[in-house]
């Protein structure tokens, strides 16, 4: 899909990707001629179609997740269906290692954790592993409620 | 009128990005398939002729041979192959570069929508929106069939079978993914309906670049278990018609065996419970010569 500036006789370039929460989209290209812009507008089945394809306009924010389509698209995924690989239990009986605070580098408060679960856990190892690679790339060592809210504004995150 | 440029005059991308995630999907299911020497498919496009039953044996049969061997199930709206393979309760490791495979007690690495799913009764449905799942359903699911394929960490793998639902789109679905297919075995039964449908996917897999194509007839024969005579289920002669007119070959005739069901019914394949049950011997000799024809 191309949006050509019929002035100019430019391609409009994507500029900007919003997701009110009802199910629709609005991606905006930008005519690199004449500054141009308009609203590309979709509906829920059209927003639909395009992240079927396991993709987002304007690109990714975040790397593509394990099962993210599966996950994030199935109505009635079962809660245990996927462990974290570091809750599972060692085989020799030592106590689990829980994540990176284990190891000393990103730690989640209490607060953050109980936000954190109330994430369906069909998704939550998924969510949790985004939260954790956006500390480890800003060298934020906690996360806390507030570090997730500015997680989600810059990854432009919905619903997690 | 105007002249518009096309849009295959106008080179220049948008930024939209879509074209790259398209391909890195791409990339990635191939980086994932690396590892596994062959993708084998057990279709038919007619259902009920025992796909999924004789994927658990024949994936069983293969591990006995000595072979790593991973089992997909395609089938998103109807899955058995986790429980035929009696590992229909895993639970899936999550991890940074993918999910890790359920595995058999056999030692099959198995993926299938049943572990994914909360309610056993339930069946698939997606999220919003609730109208218009006939324009985006095909394209989701297919999606969802590239992350079993390429979202699971199968490791080192000499066979990675995967059992394709009915329907010669959900072939074609799966040649999309993995165009270049070792092995489709197309499963019929000597019924005239079966080689009807099944001529059809027949057609598909030799113009498609599956390297071997063969013909699996299921319920081939009965034998009374009182009195050992020989009978026919079908009065057909479906199989041997299809591998006359295509030139693709009958692999294997499994004669039919109310225990074949109800082992894989019960978790365990019959080649386990029976491996000197006739059609255990068939599921094997076919497994030869599936491990003869690997790339």
């Amino acid at each position: 899909m191309k949006f050509l500036c019929l002035d100019c006789d430019t391609v409009m370039e994507f500029a900007e990707r919003q997701i009110p929460g009802d199910g629709t989209l609005a991606a905006v290209f930008k005519c690199r001629s004449c500054d141009r812009e308009m609203a590309m507008l979709t509906n829920p089945m059209e927003t639909q179609l395009v992240s079927s394809m396991g993709v987002k306009i304007g690109g990714r924010e975040v790397p593509t997740q394990p099962m993210e389509l599966a996950r994030t698209s199935l109505e009635g995924g079962r809660n245990d269906a996927f462990v974290l690989s570091e809750d599972i239990p060692l085989a020799s009986g030592e106590s689990p290692i829980r994540g990176e605070a284990a190891a000393g580098r990103i730690v989640w408060t209490s607060e953050a954790t109980g936000r954190l679960e109330r994430v369906p856990s069909f998704v939550r190892g998924m969510v949790k592993r985004i939260y954790t690679d956006w500390a480890r790339e800003k060298g934020v060592s906690e996360i806390t409620p507030e570090n997730m809210d500015r997680a989600r504004a810059e990854l432009g995150l919905e619903g997690m | 009128m105007r002249k518009i440029r096309t849009y295959q005059d106008v080179t220049h991308e948008t930024g939209s990005g879509l074209l790259e995630q398209v391909v890195d999907q791409q990339h990635r299911l191939a980086d994932r398939l690396a590892t596994v020497r062959s993708v084998v498919a057990v279709a038919s496009g007619k259902g009920g002729v025992g796909k999924s039953a004789i994927t658990a044996n024949l994936a069983v049969a293969l591990l006995a041979r000595g072979l790593a061997v991973g089992a997909a199930d395609a089938d998103l709206n109807g899955p058995s192959l986790g429980r035929m393979l009696g590992v229909s309760e895993a639970r899936l490791a999550d991890r940074p570069t993918g999910v890790e495979p359920a595995q058999s007690p056999s030692g099959v690495r198995v993926i299938s929508m049943e572990f994914l799913q909360q309610e056993e009764d339930a069946p698939l449905r997606w999220r919003e929106p609730g109208m218009g799942g006939f324009i985006w359903q095909s394209t989701l699911e297919t999606g969802v069939l590239r992350e079993f394929l390429g979202d699971v960490e199968w490791g080192e793998l000499d066979v990675l079978l995967v059992d394709v639902p009915p329907g010669t789109d959900k072939i074609k679905r799966l040649l999309d993914l993995v165009p270049e297919l070792d092995q489709m075995l197309l499963v019929t039964t000597p019924s005239e309906v079966a080689r009807f449908v099944v001529s059809k996917s027949v057609r598909m897999a030799r113009e498609a670049t599956v390297k071997t194509v063969a013909l699996i007839s299921n319920m081939a024969s009965h034998t009374c278990p009182e009195c050992g005579h020989v009978s026919e289920l079908f009065t057909g002669d479906g199989a041997k018609r299809l591998e006359k007119a295509s030139g693709v070959p009958v692999w294997a005739e499994i004669p039919f065996d109310p225990r074949f069901g109800a082992a894989t019914d019960s978790g365990t394949p019959l080649v386990i419970t029976d491996p000197d049950a006739r059609s255990s011997q068939t599921i094997f000799a076919l497994a030869d010569r599936v491990e003869e024809h690997l790339s």
